[in-house]
Parts: C-alpha cells; sequence; structure tokens
C-alpha cells in the first residue's frame, strides 16, 4: 500500500511533464497540421537553459530558469518554423523528416556544447522535503503544469490572440478570408508550444539529470498524449496527460521499464480502437 | 472597383478557369451565374486570394492585388463570403464576429451595425455558431464579412439551401446593403432574385464568360438557354 502511495506523485509528475510537452504538439499539430520531431529538443534547451544559469543565479536557477527557458525555447521554435517548417505546410511527412534531421542536429550541438555526459541542476533548497508521499519537487512541477494550462485556457478563451488561434483551428480558409493574418498566427502558436516544451525541461532538472537525449526520453510519451487526448485539445490533453503519466508508473511499479511500455503502448492501441479521433474532436481542415 | 482580367486558375493540373474577365464599378451589383461546377466558387476564391492565379490579375480600387495573401484583400476593403454557410464552430456567434472585429481593427460600432442588419442574431449572441441551423449560420456569415466594413461584399450562393422565408431575408438584407453604397458581387443560381437585384450579370461556362450585359438583357431567351433553366 505504502508502495502504491509513493507512486501516485511520480506518476502525477511526469504526467504534468507529458501535459507540458504535449500542449506544445497538439497546437502544432491541430492548428498547422505539423509533426514536429525537433520538440523534444526544446525540452533539452530548456534544461540546459536552467543548468546555464546556475552560474549566475545559483540555487534559484530553476524560478530563473522558468522564464528564460520559456523564451529560448519558444524562439528556437520560432526560428524553426521561420527557416524550416513553413515551405513545407500541407506536407506532414516532409515536416516529419526534416523536424528530425534538424533534432538530431540539435542534440549533436547539445553533445558539442556541453559534453555527452549527464549534468546536474541543484534544486532551490525550499524544494527538499515533502508532505507526506509527496516530495516538494514533484508537487512544484504540478503547479507548474497546472499553472501553464490555467494561462494557456485563458489565453485562448480570453484574449484576442487566442480567439484568433482558435479561429485557425477550426477553420484556416475562413479564418484568412476574414481578415486574419495566419500566418502570423502560427508564427505566435509555434512560439507558445515550443515555449512550454522548455518549460517542461526546467521542470525535469528538478526529477533526474540533464543530457542531449533527455528529449527523446519524453517525446513519444507526449505524442501518444496528443493522439489520445484528440488533436488540438486542451481537456483531451489533460486527461490523457495525468492517464499516461499514472500508467506508466504503476505499469513500471508492478513490472519493469521495458514491460511497462508494452502494457502503455497496449492499452493505448486498445483505446484508439475505440476511439480513434481520441477523447475529444475537433472539426479542422487542411492546410491549402 | 474591381476588376478581373483574363483570370486563370486551378487545382494542381487540372485547369478551372480560362481567362475570366468582368469588372464591378462603384455601388454596382454584379451577379455571377452559371450551371453547377462551372466554376464560380473557383472564381470568387481566385478573386480573394485563397486560390494563386495562374494567369491573368485582379485589381482592386487600381491596385493590382493578384498577389495580395486574403487578410491584406480583406484589409483594403474585399468583404468574403464563401459558400456554405461557414462559420468557426466551436466559437460562439458573438466570437465569430469579435475574432474578425479584432482582426480588422475596427471600433466596436462595426459589430453593431452588423448586427443591426441582423437582429435575428441578437438573441443568439452566446450560442456556439456550430449549433445555429442553416440560415441562421448564413446570416452570422454575412456579417461576419460586415464587420470588417467592405466595399465590396462577395458572396457565393448565399440562399443555397436555406428556407424561403429567411431568404427572403437575406435579399433584403443584400438589397439594402447595395442600396447604402456597398459594391457587391453575387454568385447566385435563382434567376428571380437575380433578377432583382443585380445591375449587371456574367454567365460562366466551362471556365469562361459566355454572357454578360444588364440585368433587363437576362430576360432573354440565350441566357435562360445557358443556365438550363
Ligand atoms: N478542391 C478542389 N480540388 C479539385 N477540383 C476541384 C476542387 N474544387 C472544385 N474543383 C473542381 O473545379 C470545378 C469548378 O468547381 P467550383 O466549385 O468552382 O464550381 P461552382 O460553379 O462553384 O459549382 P456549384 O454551383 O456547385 O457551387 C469542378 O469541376 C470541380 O470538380
Ligand atoms: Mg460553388
Amino acid at each position: 500500500m505504502e508502495g502504491f502511495l509513493n507512486q501516485l506523485p511520480i506518476g502525477l509528475s511526469i504526467g504534468a511533464v507529458l501535459l507540458l510537452i504535449a500542449l506544445g504538439l497538439t497546437f502544432t499539430f491541430g492548428q498547422m497540421g505539423v509533426i514536429n520531431m525537433a520538440h523534444g529538443e526544446f525540452i533539452m534547451a530548456g534544461a540546459y537553459t536552467a543548468f546555464l544559469l546556475q552560474d549566475w543565479a545559483g540555487r534559484s536557477a530553476v524560478l530563473v530558469a522558468l522564464p528564460v527557458a520559456f523564451v529560448v525555447a519558444g524562439l528556437m521554435g520560432l526560428l524553426l518554423e521561420r527557416s524550416v517548417v513553413r515551405f513545407f505546410y500541407g506536407r506532414p511527412l516532409d515536416t516529419l523528416l526534416l523536424t528530425w534531421g534538424v533534432s538530431l542536429v540539435l542534440q549533436q550541438l547539445a553533445r558539442d556544447l556541453f559534453g555527452a555526459p549527464n549534468v546536474q541542476v541543484l534544486s532551490p533548497e525550499w524544494l527538499q522535503g515533502a508532505v507526506g508521499p509527496l516530495p516538494y519537487n514533484r508537487l512544484f512541477i504540478m503547479v507548474l503544469a497546472v499553472g501553464s494550462v490555467v494561462a494557456i485556457w485563458a489565453y485562448m478563451n480570453r484574449s484576442a490572440q487566442g480567439r484568433r488561434m482558435q479561429a485557425v483551428m477550426q477553420n484556416r480558409q475562413l479564418a484568412a478570408t476574414s481578415g486574419i493574418n495566419t500566418g502570423r498566427v502560427d508564427q505566435r502558436t509555434f512560439f507558445i508550444g515550443s515555449g512550454l516544451a522548455g518549460i517542461a525541461g526546467v521542470g525535469l532538472t528538478l526529477i533526474g539529470p540533464v543530457g542531449p537525449t533527455l528529449g527523446t526520453y519524453y517525446i513519444v510519451d507526449a505524442f501518444l498524449v496528443v493522439v489520445a487526448g484528440g488533436l488540438g485539445q486542451l481537456r483531451g490533453a489533460v486527461i490523457a496527460a495525468v492517464a499516461l503519466g499514472l500508467l506508466n508508473s504503476y505499469a513500471e511499479f508492478w513490472t519493469n521499464a521495458s514491460l511497462a511500455k508494452v502494457i502503455v503502448f497496449a492499452v493505448i492501441i486498445a483505446f484508439l480502437q475505440f476511439r480513434p479521433q481520441g477523447l475529444f474532436v475537433l472539426r479542422s481542415r487542411a492546410l491549402t | 472597383m474591381l476588376s478581373v482580367d483574363g483570370l486563370e486558375a486551378g487545382y494542381g493540373r487540372a485547369r478551372v478557369l480560362f481567362g475570366v474577365s468582368l469588372a464591378v464599378t462603384e455601388g454596382q451589383l454584379v451577379c455571377v451565374m452559371g450551371r453547377n461546377g462551372v466554376g464560380k466558387t473557383t472564381l470568387l476564391n481566385t478573386i480573394m486570394g485563397v486560390l494563386p492565379a495562374t494567369g491573368g490579375t485582379v485589381t482592386f480600387e487600381g491596385r493590382d492585388v493578384t498577389r495580395l495573401k486574403p487578410h491584406e484583400r480583406v484589409k483594403l476593403g474585399m468583404g468574403y463570403v464563401p459558400q456554405g454557410h461557414e462559420t468557426f464552430p466551436q466559437l460562439s456567434v458573438l466570437g465569430n464576429l469579435l475574432v474578425t472585429l479584432e482582426a480588422s481593427g475596427n471600433p466596436q460600432s462595426a459589430l453593431d451595425d452588423a448586427l443591426e442588419v441582423f437582429p435575428r442574431l441578437k438573441p443568439l449572441l452566446k450560442r456556439r455558431a456550430g449549433f445555429l441551423s442553416g440560415g441562421q449560420q448564413q446570416q452570422l456569415a454575412i456579417a461576419r464579412a460586415l464587420v470588417t466594413k467592405p466595399k465590396l461584399l462577395i458572396l457565393d450562393e448565399p440562399t443555397e439551401g436555406i428556407q424561403p422565408s429567411i431568404i427572403l431575408e437575406i435579399e433584403e438584407a443584400i438589397e439594402r446593403l447595395h442600396a447604402s453604397g456597398i459594391a457587391v458581387l453575387l454568385v447566385e443560381q435563382y434567376l428571380d432574385l437575380a433578377l432583382r437585384l443585380a445591375d449587371r450579370y456574367v454567365i460562366l461556362d466551362a471556365g469562361q464568360v459566355v454572357h454578360a450585359g444588364t440585368a433587363a438583357d437576362l430576360q432573354g431567351e440565350e441566357a435562360r438557354r445557358l443556365l438550363a433553366v
């Protein structure tokens, strides 16, 4: 029973990280039909941002890194959109291969810059400790995810920019002929989505070491969240991320890491048999 | 005000428009007619920049807009209501209007004016657009275009699949807008409605203009034969 309880914060915090990663993916996929394989490297960029900021901010690096990593990863995403992705809208397979290439290049770049071995980011003293079975650092990650979801929800539903983003997601052509600059909305979505991956990266420094392949550990699961939650769906992503995080950690707890992966995949495949469109559906149109 | 010269467009290798020319002068209502599949929607989409023109030019108020993006054309004063009463289905009626208003930078009064044209929308403002009836969606679609304060309103079969009483309302709205000085380019299948509204008409067949003239000419045998009515 105690093991069961200890596993809960692990599952929830992994779910929280997956959610942060999946939000960006689901928006870029739902809105632009882009499968961005380099998204995982924005996580890594966020984590290394926290690592670098330690020199300057010491053990508060994690806090300082949150906004900085958001901007750093966001700008990387924007750069990727402007320099590569925008030329291949409407061609998902080309984009997939290209961004995969970019992902490998970024990993190598990280190896050259920071070395292949993992590095450690020291978390703030006030995050050491726990309430019952719930360690503060995992609690912090959950708060981070909840805060981000609330912020994204407010942005989408309460701001003019967010409304424009929804319009483009729901009917791109109509948005364009209604006077919305869809290209600019795409850039903004890419920036925010990538920035969230950067925040996820900072969160990950609290529960593990940082290495050039950090992103690849999480990106597949994040894609599963996107597919299971329904493209472009905030609600779906939240539910799917928490479910997947819990499923992952309990399957690992009761079996072992590789068997757990098999179980997770089996559950998701079974789920998609019943609901191929994911938990929630959004009527969206192809890019023209 | 709008001048289309030798416009060519198509989908991939399938060409649909073979050099279409037409003009809408200040305050005029021009009706484009033709059988299903002759390229009316393709023509409007090319005029709005949704489809790239492979030949010819589109000029609006003396400015060559052939290469402009759709939203840039909207900014210049071209309002478009696409075929099939399209909305942003998950936004509310108000959300649909607001998102257009915000993109246009027009003052709130533009939205209020648009609602005056279709007062039926007022009690529905909080409703999701996807839940409206076809007729209500069409009124919303036109209201949304009006929010951009267009100088030229381009409408693609606004009465298609809509019940007679609402058709009447839409017709009256178009008439009033036209009377207020807005130029209109209208695709319409109902000959009666076209006859009542249009100053001039253009008949398309197989991606070409086969007939054009004033509304009076439309009564003639030739025009009726081309429309197969
Ligand atoms: N997206 C598309 N891809 C390929 N071909 C298309 C596409 N849209 C239309 N077409 C073809 O282009 C031609 C003209 O279609 P268009 O929609 O412009 O006709 P229309 O005059 O508006 O017809 P309707 O009165 O039924 O609305 C048709 O032969 C149609 O099959
Ligand atoms: Mg049509």
